[in-house]
């Protein structure tokens, strides 16, 4: 149902995701001129589509984009990712990490007010702090939480907390949203209290109305502490069909939304279209990859897995699954940000190459099928159904794997059969998934070899000792030079090991009404601005006044 | 008569036990859990958090524990609350989004038989006519052509291309500022494409139907014997012919009882309708227990009460079924 990433790797959750619906890049054609003069102007409403419906407005236990997207507007955390992905100040003016990397004082914004008129204080973080850890509230992001020692509120705008040890991805998750205690302390499960319908915020925009599977609609909020939004409306949408979506955006009924590869190449290249929109294209925060189970006979042999990685053709795959709105990954990080290393060992698409290696490797040719000790080359592909991408992916691999001599079976299984039966449980030969980026490069679960175990999420079981002392280090620091030594060396090691094959990263691709101006694309996308975004007076389209 | 509605009445409580307690280890069983959806593959979600959410719904007990619960909180007629994060009461949920598939079903069926009667006893009347092979072209290419793919060329047709209606929603986004005349314009224009390809996929079977149960009909001696009294043809037709055709078309009605609540998931979801469908197979992805009983109970017991209504309608209709 969702967008053709899993959503994963959760960092400073409602932040991340409202920054991943977005993102930078530039517009591919520019609105028409117009004799309108081109001045912000406050009014209007956005109609966003949505795939999914919001399933409450608290991040902290809700699990869904949707419901993360609209959260965003409402909520503030004490951090954010700017629009560089950099972790900025959001209801915290500034912070400063002791000396030891231990402690972190954060220094809160004065003159924040509640949607309500309250003001916002030291307090309310001290409170969100506590529901995060506590056993009443059904959240799945306590943990980061958890490794807090030790939690101060010493005046209303100063928050400090300690760790037993530096933690540099605990950052951010301060970007949790802030809760207000005044409206939450007499409810013991926060999923349960009003709030959780009808929020009250200190963000951009202000909740009006919630009609399950229907939308969702705000208004600007005048005292936002950063200013009031031009916009003043905005209306989400949930239309569960993507082609229906398209429609509406075509008839007016949506202002933007997020296209797919063939929408995007095919369907919008025309005169038209480009009257009335602006498309945008970066690169999104995730990947896929073919991941090995290593402890599979066949796949224990680096050389058999570098060869895979050789007979990949991932030009064949971008162009034929993306439509070329993509690019080869070589590792777990998102190409242009400051972890990714570019100088890692690459496998171009070498058939012959491939078949020396698994030569090397002690598989000998027989019938156009590769055979050693009598046993042919032969093992089945796991996917996760209803991923049109990852069957496509599935079946260009095959084709590329039959031409060295493997033979390759396709399985889809549905998306929760495949995670209980087959992921949790091992019991798998290799797998087609992709993980999402998150800003914070910390990946310990994915890559450490203590996280191997069941429903842990080093599903393939990579060990290599080297690997699990930087990931430690890189999680023990809060230097970003000491960061990058470390993740760039586990990004080599990953490349020469391959215990997966990195495939591609997609392009993200959003489109938007060209009446809207003041986009402007960066490496986090489009939206981190979104409160600077407005409709010139004389294009607008709906007579909202705030 | 009386009786007998009470007897059946009385049954339906073993009965919906029984479907109930079927559909409750089904569930169970399925791969994946509640908490899956928030859990699986999330680094943030450690073996403890993962406990502690189990223990939140009661899923930490053991399977008779769950159910006994489920069953008593039942016999209060209370559904529970959904294990989604907004948490509410199962009930609300369901109330929230039957309106609006009651209105569609209620609609579209009103359209099937108010078009396939006619239709199917006008083609079995004058059998091998053009009316006849034209109508029955039309109901074959109906049967082939996939609704969903329908639903997207008229989509594109009256909402892009021509703009007269639109294309998805059961409302206007300005519908608050309407009047009462202007929101049920607004409603109808949302409603008539869903309306249309929801009785469309019905049309085809239903006239059909018509159409062979006359035909049925008609061969009769009765038919013969009117036509011979001299009766002219319109009351033979209309008077002693349809009237029994129509007969088993009430086991039908009473079978569609409970797909009046039912919804559907592709209807609803292309036209993006926020109905029943789509809340069950919202509570079926992610393993919404309690929203899934619920759903799945009040459809067990219209189909039970679609089959006694059958069933009583049936007798009503017919003395030797009463007398039998």
């Amino acid at each position: 149902m969702r967008a053709p990433l899993r959503r994963v790797v959760f960092p400073s959750i409602a932040l991340f995701l409202l920054l991943a619906a977005c993102g930078g890049g530039k517009p591919e054609s520019a609105g028409k001129g117009t004799s309108v003069p081109d001045v912000p102007a406050y009014g209007d409403a956005i109609v966003e589509g949505s795939i999914g419906d919001v399933s409450g407005f608290l991040a902290a236990v809700t699990t869904d984009a949707s419901s993360h997207e609209a959260a965003g507007y409402i909520f503030n955390g004490l951090v954010r990712y700017d629009k560089d992905l950099k972790l900025e100040g959001e209801l915290a003016e500034s912070w400063e990490i002791s000396p030891d990397g231990k402690r972190i004082t954060f220094h809160l914004r004065k003159g924040v007010k509640w949607h309500d008129g309250t003001p916002f204080t030291s307090d309310d973080v001290m409170f969100t702090y506590r529901r995060m850890i506590d056993p009443r509230t059904p959240t799945a992001y306590g943990e980061d939480f958890k490794q807090v020692k030790r939690a101060a509120a010493p005046d209303p705008y100063t928050f400090v907390v300690e760790y037993a040890r530096p933690f540099a991805p605990a950052l951010a998750s301060w970007g949790m949203h802030v809760l207000p205690k005044h409206l939450l302390e007499n409810h013991p499960d926060i999923s349960k209290s009003p709030l959780n319908k009808n929020p009250v915020g200190t963000g951009p925009y202000r909740f009006v109305e919630w009609k399950t599977g229907e939308k969702v609609v705000f208004d600007a909020n005048p005292d936002y502490f950063e200013g009031r939004p031009y916009i003043a409306r905005v209306i989400t949408r949930v239309i569960p069909d993507q082609a229906t979506m398209f429609l509406e955006l075509k008839s007016g009924g949506v202002d933007t939304m997020v296209l797919t590869p063939p929408q995007y190449v095919r369907q919008t290249d025309t005169a038209e279209f480009r009257k009335s929109f602006n498309k945008y294209k970066y690169t999104s925060s995730g990947y896929t990859y073919l991941g090995f189970r290593l402890s599979h006979p066949f796949f224990k042999d680096r050389r058999v897995r570098q060869a895979i990685a050789h007979a990949a053709d991932k030009k064949a795959l971008i162009d034929g699954v993306l439509l070329g709105l993509g690019q080869e990954a070589t590792g777990p990080y998102k190409p242009g940000t400051w972890a990714y290393n570019p100088n890692v060992r690459k496998y171009p698409h070498d058939p012959v190459r491939a078949k020396a290696l698994l030569a090397e490797a002690g598989w000998k040719e027989k019938d156009g099928v590769l055979v050693k000790d009598g046993q042919p080359f032969e093992f089945t592909v796991l996917t996760n159904a209803g991923n049109d991408a990852r069957a496509k992916t599935a079946a260009i691999l095959q084709q590329n794997l039959a031409e060295v001599g493997i033979r390759m079976k396709i399985r889809t299984v549905e998306w929760a059969a495949f995670i209980n039966e087959f992921i949790d449980k091992r019991k798998f030969d290799a797998v087609i998934l992709g993980w999402n980026i998150t800003p914070d490069p910390d990946q310990f679960d994915i890559w450490h070899s203590s996280k191997t175990g069941p429903k842990e999420l080093n599903h393939v079981g990579f060990a290599n000792p080297e690997v699990d002392r930087l990931l430690d280090e890189g999680r023990r620091t809060f230097d970003l030079e000491m960061r990058k030594k470390a993740y760039f060396r586990i990004q080599e090691i990953l490349a020469e090991e391959q215990p997966y094959v990195f495939l591609y990263v997609p392009e993200a691709l959003p489109v938007v009404h060209n009446r809207f101006h003041g986009i402007v694309p960066a490496p986090a996308g489009i939206t981190y601005n979104f409160i600077k975004w407005y409709v010139p007076a004389g294009l607008q389209k709906h007579r909202v006044q705030p | 008569m009386l009786r007998y509605i009470a007897r059946r009445l009385l049954l339906t409580v073993p009965l919906l036990v029984g479907i109930s307690l079927v559909s409750f280890l089904m569930m169970h069983m399925a791969p994946g859990g509640p908490i899956g959806a928030g859990t699986d593959l999330n680094p943030k979600a450690t073996a403890e958090s993962r406990a502690r959410l189990k223990a939140y719904y009661g899923l930490d007990q053991p399977l008779h524990v769950q159910y006994g619960r489920w069953l008593g909180r039942m016999a209060t007629l209370d559904f529970g609350d959904s294990f989604s994060p907004d948490g509410r009461p199962v009930a609300e949920k369901i109330k929230e989004r039957i309106p609006i598939t009651l209105t569609i079903n209620v609609l579209s069926m009103g359209l099937i038989f108010l078009v396939a009667i006619p239709v199917g006893v006008y083609s079995a009347v004058r059998r091998g006519s053009l009316f006849d092979r034209i109508s029955t072209v039309a109901v074959f290419t109906g049967f082939a052509i996939p609704t969903f793919w329908l639903a997207l060329l008229l989509m594109i047709l009256f909402g892009v291309k021509l703009g007269w209606l639109p294309i998805s929603g059961i409302s206007s986004m300005d519908y608050g500022s309407f009047g009462t005349l202007g929101k049920i314009a607004d409603r109808a224009r949302h409603l008539l494409l869903p309306v249309l390809l929801a009785g469309f996929g019905g049309l085809a079977g239903m006239s059909r139907y018509m159409r062979s149960n006359m035909l049925e009909v008609i061969r009769q001696d009765y038919v013969a014997t009117a036509r011979a009294k001299g009766l002219p043809e319109g009351t033979v037709v209309f008077r002693h012919a349809m009237r029994n055709a129509l007969l088993p078309v009430i086991t039908i009605l009473g079978l569609s009882v409970p797909d009046l609540l039912g919804g559907s998931v592709i209807f609803e979801t292309i036209f993006a309708i926020p109905g029943m469908g789509q809340l069950f197979y919202q509570g079926v992805m992610s393993r919404d227990y309690p929203l899934i009983m619920g759903i799945l109970t009040i459809g067990a017991f219209l189909t039970l009460l679609g089959n006694l209504l059958a069933d009583v309608g049936y007798a009503l209709a017919d003395p030797r079924i009463r007398q039998g």
